[in-house]
């Protein structure tokens, strides 16, 4: 069936802010199903909150709204823009439970509004619980035992009947949130009460676990005229019991025989056809690792993070089908884009395998459990691609930027057998290096998989590893041994390491490339997406010859897996970039290894390398390539890290060059620049060991900022007060070498502002200045963000647009740069100048309407901003106020300290545009999942050097009508000022009336609670904050950020009262 | 996979030459190289007497990952000769698995190579089409004089040798109905499948003649699969000329499909490089449905040859438009080109055996 006649204009609900378990993909997916659509000439309408993405992009869609993905927000939204269909299944989780909310309530039929993708119907039989079980039995699929259950008694009535352990999965939440496994009646209690309280309909499933079974996935496609396809099986190294997203994930299944595989395949279309999907499906297996039987887990009936993997795992693009299915389009009428001889029935065959490993934020929360289970807690992963299982496996490790380059972790290495056998199980985010180590120490493979239930054929090919690294130390480096760990993977750097040898020049060879073509080469394909490998054949240099266009090719590396500190926002740069790059008239190349990312879409580019960011992986690139020149501006510090090794190799490097790179990292070089230009900065001066830390603190007075040299994302920062912090904080930092100084600042706690500016070495352009609501202190990624600013003074701008300038010129910035400043006693300080792109480069090109990474592009190769129409200095205000606020994934990690401070903690951000500041917060803070009361009581609990100023706050809250409770010390100095305050006990002193009870019982709709330290899980200001996470508590961890929330109250507007911004309007 | 076996090669048709290393038995053999795109069903790929007389490539590059057992032959024997991977598992994972691939073929006699690009090979007979070529572990082998013998190389006498000589009864549970399984070189699960389904089934050898198939009071005829080029089977299209006139419902898989095409005054050729693998969209024309189906022939029956008088062409290859299924108007029968016994392979199209029941039933009423 062609193209739907009824339908003329689409509204696309995209997934909104970056959180753990709904990631980038969505922006893949999105994407490209916005692109889909028009491509079908249709109009497309399109909502989401997260600035950071491609798909709010004004080329992706003709009317934009960053606007809070609400119920009533859509129902405005539809009101406005009388869009004829809604497509559900593009926006993950967040999406399909609006749409379905949408379609429900006869929303969508009361404005002519058609549902595609999913209806309610299939939506309930996949996500509630019971339905999904009466569906799979009535088709004959096994579930596994279990039962849907709404309170906490009957969920330890049912386990009893089934036995334990069993697993809770609340229903209709993200990643798993709130879900686990219980052992025993005791833990069951605690987490069926979490979980029933999580799940918007206050249900959980209880269910006999089946940990040890292999977990099997298979993504499966289905148009309306009931054509089935599955795109690609997946195969989980870790059994069932680990989330399929902390997994490592291999493509296609390996352990299977065509017996079990097509048992497993023909269940999954089975379901997608009872369930009548129109679109993508993802289901989920287990399978008994010593028999035929199997149970379906989970099916999805949406694209998913699994779904992203599985079209870059074999070039099948499933979102741009899937977009394509539900406008009317049946799978043989598709036409597949990679070979263009085939058509979108055709199921993918792979000639290589493919290896997803997880990235995890644990170097950021040292206190988290990284205990992995049910419930999701990687932030982004990486993926690669070989032609052998080993290959794949080394470079996905090296490419998740682990700081190792094979499965040889120094941390395992240190530790006794004993150590070694009780870190293989249960699962964390370091088991397979364990599990490496077991097998380096000479434990069987039948051990590790008796008791880690891992399957053998994965253990072993990780002893084929142990076998050959013990081959390469062992006698002469032959080119037998070197040809041998080239094919599994291995850098050169790691031969000559564990070789102890040089390598002789003669036996150095360089990678070659395969293309990935959906077909396993019986078609001849066009698809420019390449990986490495070592064969003779290097089809990438054929590709290049032989369609030789005559243009200039340029490499644009990408930024890596999602982690906190380096988002999506890199992403949209990259891709921008490109873009920008094409239209000049280059080739533009993406190297990247992130399968969630919309650059790693095999047409973004003129060309895609799959591999990982290191030095030899690169160079092979290049060597391949033989650029014009490379872009490392946008990539993040994944990218900008490889800026010198680039420049040591002769490459031209496009814009800003290494030396001013170096010249704004390394501290001694930038104070010179500092001086040379007369630009302040606050006192600092570098140490290696705690007793000249403290030496130094003493001298610059306290409090000090204390952070290694080489910072990303605010890693292993903080504020010390005291000697005593600086001893805390050096005894942690010094326990791995270091290598790289200590930066110890003085630090001023004044006003932060961050500006993104663009050079061309002889003019500069600010697109707009940012304000930060709380003061310097906490993370620029952590605070809340507002443009234009609002309170600085004509001087201090003035003196900002100055200070810009000159460090721009200063520093031979040839593109962007972000620099943030912090404004104490009207006096404007620099704190830091990255010669990049940045975190706030897309939120600001959008509401400024200034095309940020465009112009940075075009500079690059030589145009100018007066070439371009811009005038130095700072672009005029837009007419709206944009308030960015960060989100954080605070439920998935247990244990986690809630309080902000220099250290990144959000995963992601969203963005509140209107008309004023309050507007445009309270905008912001619903979008980012605030509860935003109006009643209620508020829980204040700060550190003594807060209490004075707590007291202007508190009286705002009083006067708004809210009641007030505190801890005895902040309550009696709130009732001397007059304003009445309830006295609740700490936690800590185990008496009637305390915190945790006001909390518990509902009193509280805001807690205010900031400590002079914080971290440790025991600390009765952590246990406060964190039931605030659990409870779904608005938690302030800053008195500035308590201030502006008070003032958005006061405005004592709803959403329903602002106005909604198209922002291609702007 | 640290030890690598004796050095072994791969000779070309057009000369070129790939170094790899042995595995299963030692020697020279010399066939017609096919590659097939299946990431799974390796041993059913092996053991399908369809591979007669060739030299079949997996583009899988590591293949043998769950071993070998004795539940998954589709024949009783490995018919193919020679075999090529990029990577064979020495350390199989499956609970059914008996044995390793290398193992296996050194039991079965077969010569293979593995540590070859599998991608590039596949490239070269996609390009040029089906090679001739052999696999040798002889260090110092005369190139010039086995490049005589792979050029002069011809597959002959193909369904003959591996059809069954003595006809063989299989008995279903309920003894529904009687059929005659024509072995052309069938796969086990043609027979299953129909046992299934409560058919008792004869296998009988490829020659069997009308007259034989008069004598046996049977309800259908299933023409199985098979190797080589179907013009060879002068006496068998005879056969079926004949045996058509006795008007019992027949469906025709494969080289059965091409038989009966033949029979009926159509005409086959030769593909390029064939179909060979577990992906294949094959549009149903009755359905209007696209299903994926496993394949495995490198000839094809030619749609125009398909007269209006004849039947028409039922089932279609979505990618090239290739004739995969035909249904007879004058006779009970229709045949399709691809494999709906699956093995390896997907089962979606197993209707089809449904369907072959509700035509033989019919018949009864």
């Amino acid at each position: 069936m062609p193209l739907r006649k009824d339908l003329k204009k689409v509204l696309v609900i995209g997934s909104g802010p970056i959180v753990i378990g709904q990631a980038a993909e969505f922006d893949y997916a999105g994407t490209q199903a916005c692109r889909a659509l028009k491509e079908e000439g249709l109009e497309v309408v399109l909502v989401n909150s997260n600035p950071a993405t491609i798909m709010t992009d004004k080329a992706m869609a003709d009317k934009i709204y960053i606007e809070p993905l609400t119920l009533d927000v859509i129902k405005r939204v539809i009101e406005i823009e009388k869009p004829d269909s809604l497509l559900s299944t593009l926006g993950g989780q967040t999406g399909l439970t609006l749409s379905m909310q949408l379609a429900k309530e006869g929303f969508l039929d009361s404005h002519g509004v058609k549902l595609l993708g999913a209806n309610p119907e299939t939506i309930d039989k996949a996500e509630d619980r019971q339905s999904f079980k009466d569906t799979m039995e009535k088709i004959g699929e096994p579930c596994i035992p279990s039962r849907v259950e709404t309170t906490v008694e009957g969920s330890l009535e049912f386990a009893s009947e089934i036995g334990y352990p069993v697993i809770v999965r609340p229903a209709f939440t993200l990643g798993g949130s709130g879900g686990g496994i219980a052992n025993n009646e005791e833990e069951l209690r605690e987490i069926a009460l979490n979980g029933l309280r999580l799940s918007p309909i206050t249900q959980v499933l209880i269910e006999k676990c089946i940990s040890g079974w292999k977990e099997i996935e298979f993504e499966v496609i289905r148009d309306s005229k009931g054509n089935v396809i599955t795109v690609c099986s997946m195969e989980n190294f870790d059994p069932v019991g680990v989330h399929t997203g902390d997994s490592i994930v291999v493509a296609p299944a390996v352990t299977l025989s065509d017996k079990e595989y097509q048992m497993l395949r023909t269940a999954s279309l089975n379901i997608i056809s009872e369930l009548k999907v129109e679109g993508g499906c993802n289901c989920q297996f287990a399978l008994h690792p010593e028999s035929m039987e199997y149970a379906v887990i989970e099916v999805n009936p949406r694209v998913s993070r699994s779904s992203a993997l599985a079209s870059k795992a074999t070039g099948y693009p499933i979102a741009k089908v899937a977009a394509k299915i539900a406008i009317g389009y049946s799978l043989d009428e598709i036409v597949n884009a990679v070979t263009g001889k085939t058509y979108a029935c055709f199921e993918p065959a792979l000639d290589y395998i493919v290896v997803k490993f997880p990235k995890w934020p644990f170097d950021k929360f040292v206190y988290a459990s990284r205990k992995l289970g049910t419930q999701m807690k990687a932030t982004g992963e990486v993926m690669s691609i070989g032609t052998s299982f080993e290959q794949a496996l080394m470079k996905a490790v090296r490419g998740a930027e682990l700081k190792v380059d094979s499965l040889n972790m120094p941390m395992m290495m240190a530790m006794s057998d004993e150590e070694i056998k009780n870190r293989i199980h249960p699962a964390d985010d370091v088991r397979m290096f364990a599990v490496f180590e077991a097998l380096k120490r000479g434990m069987s493979i039948e051990e590790i998989h008796n008791i880690t239930m891992i399957d053998e054929w994965f253990l072993g090919k990780l002893k084929n590893l142990v076998e050959l690294e013990k081959w390469l130390a062992d006698g002469e480096l032959t080119k037998e041994k070197y040809n041998y760990a080239k094919k599994w993977g291995y850098l050169d750097s790691t031969i000559e390491n564990m070789s102890g040898q040089k390598i002789p020049e003669e036996f150095k060879r360089s990678a070659s490339y395969k293309m990935v073509d959906t077909c396993a080469g019986e078609f001849a394909a066009e698809t420019p997406y390449f990986y490495s490998t070592y064969d003779e054949q290097n089809e990438a240099k054929e590709f290049i010859e032989n369609k030789d266009s005559g243009k200039k090719r340029v490499i644009v590396f990408g930024s890596g897996p999602i982690r906190i500190g380096q988002g999506i926002e890199f992403d949209y740069c990259s891709v921008h970039c490109v873009w920008a790059l094409k239209e000049l008239g280059y080739e533009a190349v993406i190297c990247n290894n992130n399968p969630e990312t919309v650059s790693t879409d095999f047409d973004t580019g003129d060309r895609l390398y799959f591999d990982p960011l290191t030095k030899e992986d690169v160079k092979n690139i290049i060597e391949t390539e033989k650029p014009y020149g490379v872009v490392v501006q946008f990539g993040g510090q994944t990218a900008i890290s490889l800026v010198n090794y680039l420049d040591e190799l002769g490459v031209r490097i496009l814009g800003t060059q290494a030396d001013s790179v170096d010249a704004a990292e390394d501290r001694e070089r930038f104070n010179e620049v500092l001086e040379k230009c007369g630009i302040p900065c606050p006192k600092g001066e570098t140490v290696f060991t705690a007793e000249e830390a403290k030496e130094s603190a003493n001298r610059l007075g306290y409090p000090v900022l204390l952070r290694p040299s080489y910072v990303l994302g605010g890693q292993n920062m903080i504020i010390a007060h005291s000697d005593q912090d600086v001893d805390e904080y050096m005894e942690i930092i010094t326990r791995t070498k270091l290598e790289n100084p200590v930066l110890i600042d003085k630090y001023m706690m004044g006003t932060e502002v961050e500006v993104d500016a663009i050079c061309d070495g002889k003019d500069f352009v600010i697109p707009g200045i940012m304000e930060h609501i709380e003061r310097a202190g906490v993370h620029s990624g952590d605070s809340i963000s507002v443009y234009p600013a609002q309170t600085l003074s004509q001087k201090i701008i003035d003196t900002i647009i100055d200070y810009t300038g000159k460090l721009a010129f200063a520093l031979k910035v040839i593109g962007l740069v972000n620099i943030q400043y912090v404004v104490y006693d009207n006096e404007v300080y620099v704190i830091e100048v990255n010669p990049r792109s940045s975190r706030t480069i897309p939120y600001i090109s959008k509401v400024t309407g200034v095309p940020m990474v465009d112009i940075a592009t075009k500079i690059m190769l030589g145009e100018t901003l007066q070439d371009m129409g811009y005038k130095t200095g700072l672009v005029p205000n837009a007419d709206y106020v944009a308030v960015k606020v960060p989100v954080f994934s605070f439920e998935k990690l247990h244990n986690v300290d809630t309080h902000l401070g220099p250290e990144m903690k959000s995963t992601g951000e969203v963005l509140g545009i209107a008309k004023t500041f309050e507007e445009a917060l309270l905008k912001g803070l619903i979008a980012a999942g605030h509860k935003i009361l109006h009643k209620g009581g508020v829980l204040m609990t700060v550190r003594d050097t807060d209490k004075a100023e707590l007291i202007d706050i508190a009286s705002k809250y009083e006067e708004l009508g809210f009641d007030l409770y505190a801890t005895s010390g902040t309550a009696n100095k709130l009732n001397n000022e007059m304003i009445a305050t309830n006295v609740v006990s700490k936690i800590s002193e185990n008496k009637p009336n305390s915190a945790m009870d006001v909390i518990n019982e509902g009193k509280i709709s805001y807690v205010i609670s900031t400590s002079a330290k914080g971290r440790l899980p025991a600390k009765d200001s952590v246990k406060i904050r964190r039931k605030a996470v659990e409870r779904g508590i608005v938690c302030l961890t800053s008195l500035d950020t308590a201030n502006a929330l008070a003032d958005c109250i006061a405005m004592n507007k709803t959403i329903n009262d602002i106005d909604l911004v198209d922002i291609t309007k702007i | 996979m640290i030890t690598s076996g004796k050095k072994a090669t791969l000779l070309l048709a057009n000369g070129m030459e790939f170094s790899g290393y042995s595995v299963g038995k030692q020697g020279t053999v010399i066939g017609e190289i096919v590659f097939a795109t299946g990431m799974t069903g390796y041993e059913e790929t092996l053991t399908d007497p369809s591979y007669y007389g060739q030299i079949v490539t997996q583009t899988f590059p590591l293949v043998g990952n769950y071993g070998t057992n004795s539940f998954d032959k589709e024949s009783d024997k490995v018919y193919l000769s020679g075999y090529i991977v990029r990577e064979w598992c020495e350390l199989p994972s499956n609970f059914r698995c008996e044995n390793t691939l290398a193992h296996f073929l050194e039991e079965q006699n077969v010569i293979g190579i593995y540590g070859v690009d599998t991608r590039a090979l596949t490239k070269i007979i996609r390009e040029s089409g089906v090679m001739n070529g052999a696999i040798t572990t002889e260090e110092n082998f005369d190139k010039e004089k086995l490049l005589e013998e792979i050029r002069a190389f011809n597959i002959v006498n193909a369904v003959k040798s591996v059809s069954c000589t003595e006809p063989k009864e299989f008995k279903s549970k309920e003894g529904k109905r009687k059929v005659c399984l024509f072995d052309f070189g069938y796969k086990y699960n043609i027979r299953e499948e129909l046992l299934k389904r409560g058919c008792d089934v004869t296998v009988v050898p490829y020659n069997t003649t009308a007259k034989e198939i008069e004598k046996m009071d049977i309800d259908g005829i299933m023409l199985s699969n098979g190797p080589g080029d179907p013009n060879e089977n002068v006496e068998v299209i005879e056969n079926l000329k004949e045996i058509m006139k006795l008007n019992i419902p027949t469906f025709g898989i494969c080289l059965g499909h091409q038989l009966m095409a033949l029979a009926n005054g159509a005409k086959t050729e030769k593909l390029l490089y064939g179909h060979r693998g577990a992906n294949q969209p094959v549009v149903d024309v009755d359905l209007d449905r696209t299903f994926v189906t496993s394949q495995n022939h490198g000839y094809a029956v030619i749609a125009d040859t398909i007269s209006e008088d004849l039947g028409y062409v039922s089932h279609k290859n979505a990618n090239d438009g290739s004739c995969e299924g035909v249904k007879y108007k004058h006779i009970k029968a229709f045949t399709v080109q691809f494999h709906p016994e699956a093995c390896g392979g997907p089962q979606d199209t197993s209707y089809l055996f449904d369907e072959f029941m509700t035509l033989i039933d019919g018949e009864d009423k």
